[in-house]
């Protein structure tokens, strides 16, 4: 699995036998402690070790809090404060895993970011980028379907929000399937947490593959340029393997700040009101990490072709959908944004298009930002949510289908260095020693 | 141009997080809560005191059927003894079965929650104008400002502005999202009298007393986990130093 020849000898005449036999051994020592990793990489390369540590963290928390949940729609609310209230350290074990599914999806955001930042989407990495947008739309699922479990009023008419859209493209035939009647109701509950308790282990599956993918074509770095030899790498134990725990440290600090200290600063008040089919809630909000996705939904409140809901829900598949082809939708040579000026500009632009997205996900629909007037109905007109999130929608696809194509056509990236330990050297002097070799012209596709 | 860029992308990130723009509401004004901060504690007094308004006025029409009366001995609670606890539950009448399996009542005890009000919700309803008195277990949770909010509607209540028509049999409270409520004035001066000499008799106190013991009945283990909090951020702040020198010692030969 590892690239590169095994470096493992066995020590005695027993792991000899073993090794012959179930070189297990072997794979742990290719995979976890002499893995080649290249000696340049920053703080920004330590999430995906921080996103192995959050899927555990929900694993174990998760175990625990099924032992005490009751999956009935009755009950769930009730056993979900009993948990907070009588089992012990409970509500620890609770704000873990509440709090846990937030801050996984901010190491996920880093390390999708991170990813886009450096190109390591491109060949040949391909599919490991591919299987990582497939953990990302799993753990959506999964972060989903645990927020239903609670049964609050936010989970239930989520619940409804959501099951309803895909009705909007798939019929309501499929809805009543997938509830399991004629309603978000009991049977949708019990489903919901089966599920729930499956997926995670999915995703340990996909991000082993993930880790195969990985450590099959090697790391990419900071320089987007491949090592060429040793002088470009470490071994990853001990000098990433320690990196980690420091990282993973500090992360738990934050981690703790807020479980500790603001245990629902990412949820909704709603979410402490017991679910009442019969009582809509005045505002819908998903969790933050959904809200990008919710807000390019409901930004098409208009007919194009299609009806507006049923384009709406194109919208918002597509805009995960078309993770999946950026390896090909950027036509740039160059990997690392470092060495491409436009680009960077771009990438930070979309950075803030997300986070605005996503606080425009937030809010209720209607709300006008800068007032222009007053409506016939006595209502303010003028910019509203919905206007941002149209114009937030139009970058994020603009991103991928113009900029990431067009870029690698006219932008002229930086001169690169020849190689990791030149760029290593080059910045120890302090300055941009002028690498030697890379032509400084447009890229040029014949 | 660079750092401002991203110092731009950073502080946009974080307004992703903000909380949602409030649609109607009215902002309660805040009130220094002993409870606040990192190392924030309940006052005892003041959650005996709150129980107390709680007892005397609320439950009459609210229930707060997710606290059983033995924990209002609990340490990180009001924290009351076994004897005071034990006479509060034997105050209320909780359903019981008799000796026949006939539908009854008996006192409570330590083991039992507070009891329901109404039985049912169409009873609750019914009873109070058609909008029925929610249960109070999680109101300091469920809703924005959960403590303030609470005294905010306790203070709240005064004649409707000119122009401004509340229904029949409802009430205008400032602080309650679109300012009609179907709750009478619950409070006014006076009404409870408090053992604490030095204690104001006043609703904005009542308000309070009654919002800090909700916060209490909403979330109980907040004391246990401001404590814990501590420790574990002491650790894992030592840890991450040391956890850092390991990994400079590690490196201290490798150019990177
Ligand atoms: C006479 C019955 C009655 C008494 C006594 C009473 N309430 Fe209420 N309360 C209600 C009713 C009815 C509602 C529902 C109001 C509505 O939905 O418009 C309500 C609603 C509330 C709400 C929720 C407001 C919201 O945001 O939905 C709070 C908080 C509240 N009461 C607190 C208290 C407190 C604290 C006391 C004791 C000091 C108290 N109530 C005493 C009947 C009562
Ligand atoms: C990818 C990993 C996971 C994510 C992102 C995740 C996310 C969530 C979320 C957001 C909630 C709602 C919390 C709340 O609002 O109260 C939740 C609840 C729950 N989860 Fe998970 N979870 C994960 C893994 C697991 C696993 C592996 C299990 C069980 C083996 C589990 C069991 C539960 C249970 C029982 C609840 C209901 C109790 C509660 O709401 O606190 N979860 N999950």
């Amino acid at each position: 699995m590892a690239s590169g020849p095994s470096t493992y000898t066995p020590s005695n005449g027993f792991m000899r036998w073993l090794d012959a036999r179930l070189p297990i051994v072997r794979f742990a020592n290719d995979n976890l402690l002499s893995f080649p990793t290249p000696k340049n990489l920053n703080y920004a390369y330590t999430f995906g070790a921080i996103l192995f540590y959050c899927l555990v963290i929900q694993i174990v928390t998760g175990i625990v809090l099924a032992m005490h949940f009751i999956p009935n729609s009755a009950l769930a609310f009730g056993s979900v404060e009993y948990i907070m209230r009588d089992v012990n350290y409970g509500w620890l074990i609770r704000y873990i895993h509440m709090n846990g599914a937030s801050f996984f999806f901010i190491a996920v955001y880093v390390h999708i970011f991170r990813g886009i930042y450096y190109g390591s989407y491109k060949a040949p990495r391909e599919i490991l980028w591919i299987l990582g947008v497939i953990i990302f739309l799993l753990m959506c699922a999964t972060g989903f379907l645990g927020y239903t479990l609670p049964w609050s009023q936010m989970s239930l008419w989520g619940a409804n929000v959501i099951t309803n859209l895909l009705g909007a493209l798939l019929g309501q035939d499929f809805t009543q399937w997938l509830w399991g009647g004629y309603s978000v109701d009991n049977p949708t509950l019990q489903r919901f947490f089966s599920l729930h308790y499956l997926l995670p282990f999915v995703i340990l599956g996909v991000s082993v593959l993930h880790v195969w993918a990985l450590h099959h074509v090697g790391n990419n770095n900071p320089t987007g340029i491949e090592p060429k030899g040793p002088q470009d790498t470490v071994p990853l134990m001990p000098y990433y393997t320690t990196k980690y725990y420091f990282v993973i440290a500090l992360f738990t600090i934050a981690f703790a700040a807020v479980v500790f200290y603001a245990p629902n600063l990412f949820g909704h008040v709603d979410h402490y009101v017991e679910g009442n089919p019969l009582k809509t809630p005045a505002h819908i909000a998903p969790e933050w990490y959904l809200a990008a996705f919710y807000a390019m939904l409901r930004a098409i409140d208009f007919n194009f072709i299609l009806d507006s809901k049923v384009l709406g829900v194109l919208v918002m598949v597509g805009a995960i959908g078309i993770l999946f082809l950026v390896p090909w939708l950027d036509t740039s040579k160059v990997r690392s944004a470092r060495y491409r000026p436009v680009f960077w500009w771009c990438f930070w632009i979309f950075v803030a298009d997300y986070a605005v997205l996503s606080w425009a996900g937030l809010q209720p629909a209607g709300v006008v930002l800068f007032q222009t007037g007053v409506g016939e109905d006595g209502n303010p007109v003028g910019f509203s949510i919905t206007h941002l999130s149209q114009i937030g929608t139009i970058y994020y696809f603009g991103f991928f289908l113009l900029i990431m194509p067009l870029l690698g056509l006219f932008e002229t990236p930086r001169p690169l260095p020849d190689s990791i330990a030149t760029a290593v050297l080059a910045k120890k002097k302090g300055g941009a020693a002028a690498p030697a070799g890379a032509a400084s012209a447009p890229e040029t596709r014949v | 141009m660079r750092k401002i860029a991203l110092a731009a992308a950073i502080a946009l990130a974080a307004s992703a997080t903000a909380p949602a723009i409030a649609a109607t509401a009215v902002e309660p004004p805040a009130q220094e809560w002993s409870f606040d901060g990192v190392f924030g504690t309940f006052d005892r007094n003041q959650l005996k005191r709150g129980f107390q308004v709680f007892r005397e006025v609320c439950s009459a029409c609210h229930s707060l059927k997710l606290v059983a009366f033995r924990n209002l001995k609990d340490p990180g609670g009001p924290e009351f003894t076994e004897a005071e606890a034990k006479a509060i539950a034997a105050g209320f009448q909780v359903p019981s079965l008799d000796d026949t399996g006939q539908p009854t009542t008996r006192d409570g005890i330590l083991a039992d929650h507070f009891p329901l009000v109404y039985p049912n919700d169409i009873a609750a309803h019914a009873a109070n104008n058609g909008a029925a008195p929610p249960d109070l277990s999680l109101m300091a949770k469920a809703r924005e400002n959960g403590p303030d909010y609470i005294h905010a509607i306790m203070v709240g209540f005064h004649e409707a502005p000119e122009g401004f028509t509340v229904p029949e049999g409802a009430h205008y409270n400032e602080y309650m999202p679109g300012h009609v409520i179907a709750m009478a004035p619950p409070l006014k001066d006076g009404q409870v009298e408090y053992a604490e000499a030095n204690v104001p008799r006043t609703v904005d106190q009542y308000g309070k007393d009654v919002a800090a013991f909700l916060m209490w009945a909403a979330e109980p283990k907040l004391e246990a986990r401001h404590r814990l909090g501590m420790g574990v951020i002491i650790f894992l702040s030592l840890l991450s130093v040391l956890l850092f020198l390991s990994y400079r010692r590690v490196w201290r030969n490798i150019d990177h």
